[in-house]
């Protein structure tokens, strides 16, 4: 899959190397942003309220 | 040997590539998961951190402050302490607790969902006592992650003070007691905690938050009662005067 992403990348390598550098940082803001935002919600560490149902 | 020929001997058979970029799945969702656990347990406290700073300073820039006469809080009677009223949502005051850090400096907010906690810091239980009236001011926050600000609730020992800044002035608790109690123990929220029906006689502050660490099995609960308050054209008492002038100035 990486192979082929790579090898289908227009340019010279140095060319190449830097919009591969591009893509994995633009993932990375992505799932930054949006995906572990939402992810978050699952997450074992969040939870510090205590049952409000008597109140 | 040619360059192709060597190609065309290596070149993978279709079961062989199904295999490869299925280990190259495996690898990319451990490395998701790697930099979730990264994002969860680190930036978003950076993230927090910054989004806490701005809202503190946003609201101590509203309030009138007087410039303090040296003296510690308990040293000078201003009387009972009144009530600060806490409207819908929003930012009321500034918790400063010297056992958590020498510039721990925190807003506090009405409501203690996700959006709140996540991103403001300290939440307030929105149906228990507002800050002075007789009852129980229960707030939460972090323990770990989105600003960890309450990381070091059980580190409280005897005479510490939490002071809490709204625009009435300064509330000064000190800590009584800590304990941990299930999740599901909402009465320890109650006006006297453990004690449905009590008429309570002091104005508590109840903070509530994850124990142990890094997980959410159990509630660390520490108890503080109101020791003394300060109005705000007093200034702040000598203990904190340096930091609520840093947080002012920020």
């Amino acid at each position: 899959m990486y192979a082929w992403i790579f090898r289908t990348l227009p340019g010279p390598l140095w060319f190449r190397i830097i919009l591969a550098l591009a893509l994995v940082a633009g993932v990375v803001l992505l799932l930054m942003n949006y995906v572990f935002p939402w992810l978050s919600q699952y997450s074992p560490w969040t939870e510090s309220t205590i049952g409000l149902m008597l109140l | 040997m040619t360059r192709s020929a060597v190609r065309a001997r290596t070149r993978p058979t279709v079961g062989q590539r199904l295999l490869g970029g299925f280990g190259e799945t495996l690898i990319t969702l451990g490395i998701i998961l790697l930099l979730f656990v990264g994002w969860e347990l680190w930036w978003t406290n950076i993230d927090a951190d910054r989004a806490q700073t701005q809202v503190t300073s946003e609201f101590v820039q509203g309030l009138q402050v007087g410039p303090g006469d040296g003296t510690s809080a308990p040293e000078k009677d201003f009387g009972p302490a009144p009530i600060t009223e806490i409207p819908d949502g929003e930012t009321f005051g500034v918790f400063y607790i010297p056992r958590f850090g020498s510039n721990f400096a925190h807003p506090v907010t009405n409501g203690v969902g996700m959006d709140v906690l996540n991103n403001v810091g300290i939440g307030h239980y929105p149906d228990t006592q507002e800050p002075g009236e007789l009852g129980n001011f229960a707030v939460a926050a972090h323990r770990q992650t989105h600003g960890q600000v309450f990381w070091n609730i059980d580190k409280f020992q005897a005479g510490d003070k939490i002071y809490l800044q709204t625009r009435k002035g300064f509330y000064t608790y000190e800590w009584r007691d800590t304990e941990i109690v299930h999740p599901s123990q909402g009465e320890v929220l109650l006006p006297v905690p453990h004690d449905p029906g009590a008429k309570p006689t002091t104005s508590m502050l109840t903070m509530t938050s994850c124990h142990p660490p890094f997980t959410t099995r159990m509630r660390i609960i520490a108890y503080a009662e109101l020791e003394s308050w300060r109005p705000a054209d007093a200034g702040p008492p000598a203990e904190i005067a340096d930091l609520v002038k840093k947080t002012m100035e920020k």
